[in-house]
């Protein structure tokens, strides 16, 4: 390919990524030009609360989950005891459950009519149910569990990238351990550290399930949007949708800023120090104990998941555990076509959605880090953008854009099936556009040049040896997209069809026909299909 | 008759006001060529164009008469041994020998034989990884001439072995050259290795030319003060004592073995500043009264530290100033 046509390549890539994900949002923010609406958002004070509610949620999320993340790393990283490897990994397992899955299972397991509700009313004898788990604290809870992970992991890849000789160093200047950890081990920490809590605030404002089950009357701004929208007072849903988008990008920047020097990144290589087994048996026994525990109360909410789907529809009444357990959900499940509609629905929107994501990021890489086409910064910016900014805005943004006909940009697609996968594309982007990014900035040129050099035309070299050489970035990036469509909510709550109902939809109408058997086997479906990706994903 | 490999007034534009040529050069069938210069001289480049991973913005590559400037490197059957090998790391030894081989009936047979040339027989199931760097390096040569290409071309050949395998890699690597009869360009920084290895070399500075020659020529006879100086040790010499040692002289170069110490009163005065022994023999820098340093190569009882001493020089030579 000549330099001219990759330069036209990187173009037609940009303007199409640009139609994708800056189009929609440029289409709200114009229709969010409405005084009337602008008036009301700012002279309710339910708006304001909402808007609040959604940064100290996030705020406090990222407190919690770094709480219950960071010593956990230290723990896993810096000692040994029994069980360490298995209960390693266990504690990434909150991260198959999708939101909503997780969210589902929180409620049978600590709900006014779940299992630890049911237990502690007939302990105690109880006339009503102890609890209900509902507003800002049960948002928190289910905050703190399935997100505390992202400081788990990015933490302990920092702490595996720490050379032992700097803490060697620190010591023989004559640091105690906490003067090392504080202020040798923390400072080269952080960019990890900051990573997470990026993380976890963008992944805590986008919050739909949490707030959308447990909420209550407490209202916040995701969950805000989408009411306004079902109202159908859609200029102040648009300007609600861009103040969220802004206090995502002012959270974005003002985390940004603290991450750091790169240096600090570029500094951590070497060896990591040894695990150091803990010698004193009581401790010894104490860390172990207190381990298995912490995995057995992260495994509850699967168990009680697995468990109620094994519930028939109205067997289970004000026992403490449910009398009867059998198939027969799974078996309606798979055997009713309406019922076995939204599963493959869900299974082919996020096929089609991931494939074009990755055939998009191929592209995108290779333009970017191959042929540096002139676009390259405004491509990467592009492909990063769905990431800055929560689902529920790109979902409104999409909702809004595709339900007008004006050729050539906007069609309407709203209540077709391609609006689904495409929202589902846009929200893959980032996931496939970094990881492809990242192989392509790894791949040695060399390995190219030397297929070319051996007479391997562009084609073949793509084919046997670029493409094997991506193979476990794109592996890792489509997993995580697949299992983030397949999971998703506000973009298909905003945009289903019935007849494109997702497995998320489906889940919703379960249990509002509190037809939590069914609900919960889907939810176990939609949790192992995403384990066996992921888990194919990570394969090296 | 007209050389195998031509190459004629190549040049490359970098974008930052770097310009690599125009090159000229000729080289024969079977011929080893060094292209020798320090970083930045414009020798890898050269090696880019010529194996096509970079355009030309003038000037034209000739191989058999045949016009290759603007040909992709996919059908230019120029074989390609990287700095760092390229090794394929998910295709086994066999598998990347092979690579080039695609559509030969007998591409197995034609693999393993180019194993046997670089000394891996049967090593075909190993993964590159498990491979040490001198057979890496000998797998990515036996990759590279596997295809028969009509010229060779090395990066660093040698750089990414250990000092004592490298000598011993050297002497190999050319009788396998040799053996085989291609015409190879190779790009060093390293002048031991270019003149081991090569027929020829090619010396670059600055994106040009600086000479081509045997290794005797560029040593004997440089082109330049820049060759002078850059091929072997070199003592420069200007004004009054470039003409005490050779009269009618501005500049000369000598080499440190082509000054002796002579009796008092004739050639170059000046004191013994250090002496470092290396066995054989010593070099003694010396420092003149107007506080010029030179080396000299001499027997190692030759002189003393703090001595009074007189050098003459046995050849100089006369080379221009550097610019042109």
């Amino acid at each position: 390919m000549t330099r001219r046509t990759a330069q036209l390549a990187g173009a037609g890539l940009a303007l199409l990524l640009a139609w994708l994900v800056l189009f929609p949002i440029l289409v709200v923010a114009r229709d969010a030009a409405d005084g009337t609406a602008v008036r009301a958002f700012f002279g309710r004070a339910g708006e304001w609360a909402a808007l609040w509610a959604s940064v100290w949620i996030s705020l406090a999320s990222v407190a919690l989950a770094a709480a219950i993340g960071v010593p956990l790393a230290f723990l896993f990283e810096w000692f040994d005891f029994p069980g360490r490897k298995t209960l390693g990994a266990l504690v990434a397992l909150p991260v198959v459950l999708p939101p909503l899955v997780g969210v589902i299972a929180f409620l049978f397991l600590y709900g006014e009519s779940g299992f630890i509700a049911r237990a502690v009313q007939a302990l105690f004898g109880m006339p009503e149910a102890p609890w209900r788990l509902q507003g800002p604290a049960a948002i928190l809870l289910v905050h703190a569990y399935s997100m505390y992970v992202y400081f788990y992991l990015f933490t302990r890849a920092g702490l595996a990238k720490l050379d032992v000789s700097m803490l060697e160093a620190a010591q023989a200047l004559g640091a105690d351990r906490w003067t090392t950890i504080w202020r040798v081990v923390l400072p080269l920490v952080r960019p990890s550290l900051v990573g997470a809590a990026i993380l976890t605030f963008m992944t805590s404002l986008g919050s739909f399930s949490a707030p959308y089950i447990f909420g209550g009357g407490f209202r916040v701004m995701t969950t805000q949007i989408v009411a306004t929208k079902l109202n159908g007072d859609l200029p102040l849903a648009m300007v609600e949708t861009l103040a969220l988008a802004l206090v995502a990008v002012a959270g974005l920047l003002l985390l940004r800023r603290t991450e750091g020097d790169d240096i600090l990144v570029a500094l951590g290589k070497g060896i990591a120090p040894r695990p150091r087994p803990i010698r004193r048996p009581a401790i010894r026994a104490l860390a172990t104990a207190a381990g298995w525990g912490f995995a057995v109360l992260l495994l509850l909410p699967h168990l009680t998941l697995a468990l109620v789907s094994l519930v028939p529809y109205g067997a289970w009444t004000t026992e403490i555990l449910p009398p009867v357990l059998n198939l027969e959900n799974y078996r309606r499940l798979f055997s009713e076509a309406e019922r076995l509609r939204p599963l493959l629905n869900s299974l082919w929107m996020a096929g089609v959605s991931t494939a074009a994501a990755v055939v998009l990021a191929l592209a995108a890489g290779w333009l970017v880090v191959r042929r540096r086409v002139a676009l390259r910064q405004a491509i990467e910016a592009l492909l990063a953008l769905p990431w800055a900014l929560p689902g529920t805005v790109f979902a409104i943004a999409l909702a809004m854009t595709f339900s007008v006909h004006a050729p050539p940009l906007r069609w309407v697609l709203v209540g077709t099936a391609a609006i689904l996968p495409l929202a589902y594309l846009v929200r893959a982007l980032p996931l496939t556009g970094r990881a492809l990014l990242a192989g392509y900035r790894q791949l040695d040129p060399a390995l190219e040049e030397a297929a070319a050099s051996l007479g391997a035309g562009q084609w073949r070299t793509l084919a046997r040896v670029t493409l094997p050489q991506l193979r476990p970035g794109l592996a890792a990036g489509a997993s995580l997209a697949f299992v983030a469509a397949l999971g998703d909510i506000v973009a298909s709550i905003v945009l289903y069809t019935y007849e494109t109902r997702p497995i998320s939809i489906e889940i919703l109408s379960s249990l509002r026909l509190s037809e939590t058997g069914v609900a919960a086997a889907f939810g176990v479906v939609l949790m192992v299909v995403s384990a066996v990706v992921l888990g194919i994903g990570a394969r090296r | 008759m007209s050389a195998f490999l031509q190459v004629q007034a190549i040049k490359k534009q970098w974008a930052h006001a770097v310009t690599v040529g125009p090159i000229t050069l000729d080289i024969a069938r079977g011929e080893i060529v060094a292209l020798l210069g320090p970083s930045g001289s414009g020798k890898t480049t050269m090696l880019r164009l010529l194996a096509g991973f970079e355009t030309p913005d003038g000037g034209r590559i000739v191989v058999e008469s045949e016009d290759v400037t603007s040909m992709p490197p996919a059908r230019r059957r120029f074989g390609m041994v990287f700095q760092h090998y390229a090794l394929f790391p998910h295709l086994d030894v066999g598998q990347n020998v092979a690579f080039g081989l695609r559509g030969h009936a007998d591409a197995g047979a034609k693999a393993a034989e180019a194993l046997r040339l670089v000394d891996l027989a049967g090593f075909e199931r190993r993964k590159v990884q498990e491979l040490s760097g001198g057979q890496q390096q000998r797998v990515a040569l036996a990759r590279a001439l596997a295809p028969e290409p009509r010229v060779l071309l090395l990066d660093e050949p040698l750089s990414n072995l250990d000092p004592a395998l490298r000598e011993r890699t050297r002497r190999e690597l050319r009788q396998l050259i040799k053996r085989v009869g291609i015409t190879t360009v190779f790009v060093t920084h390293e002048q031991e290795e270019a003149f081991e290895l090569g027929d020829r070399v090619a010396v670059l500075n600055a994106g040009h030319l600086e000479q081509a020659g045997a290794p005797e020529d560029l040593y004997e006879r440089p082109a330049s003060l820049f060759v002078a100086t850059f091929v072997g040790r070199a003592n420069v010499f200007r004004g009054a004592a470039a003409r005490a040692l050779a009269a009618g002289a501005d500049l000369v170069v000598v080499r440190p073995e082509r000054l002796r110490f002579a009796a008092a009163g004739g050639g170059l005065p000046g004191v013994v500043r250090e002496r470092r022994y290396t066995g054989a023999a010593a070099f003694f820098l010396v420092e003149t009264d107007g506080g010029e340093r030179f080396e000299v190569l001499a027997e190692p009882d030759a002189a003393h530290v703090g001595d009074r001493v007189f050098v003459e020089a046995e050849r100089v030579i006369r080379v221009a100033e550097n610019g042109r």
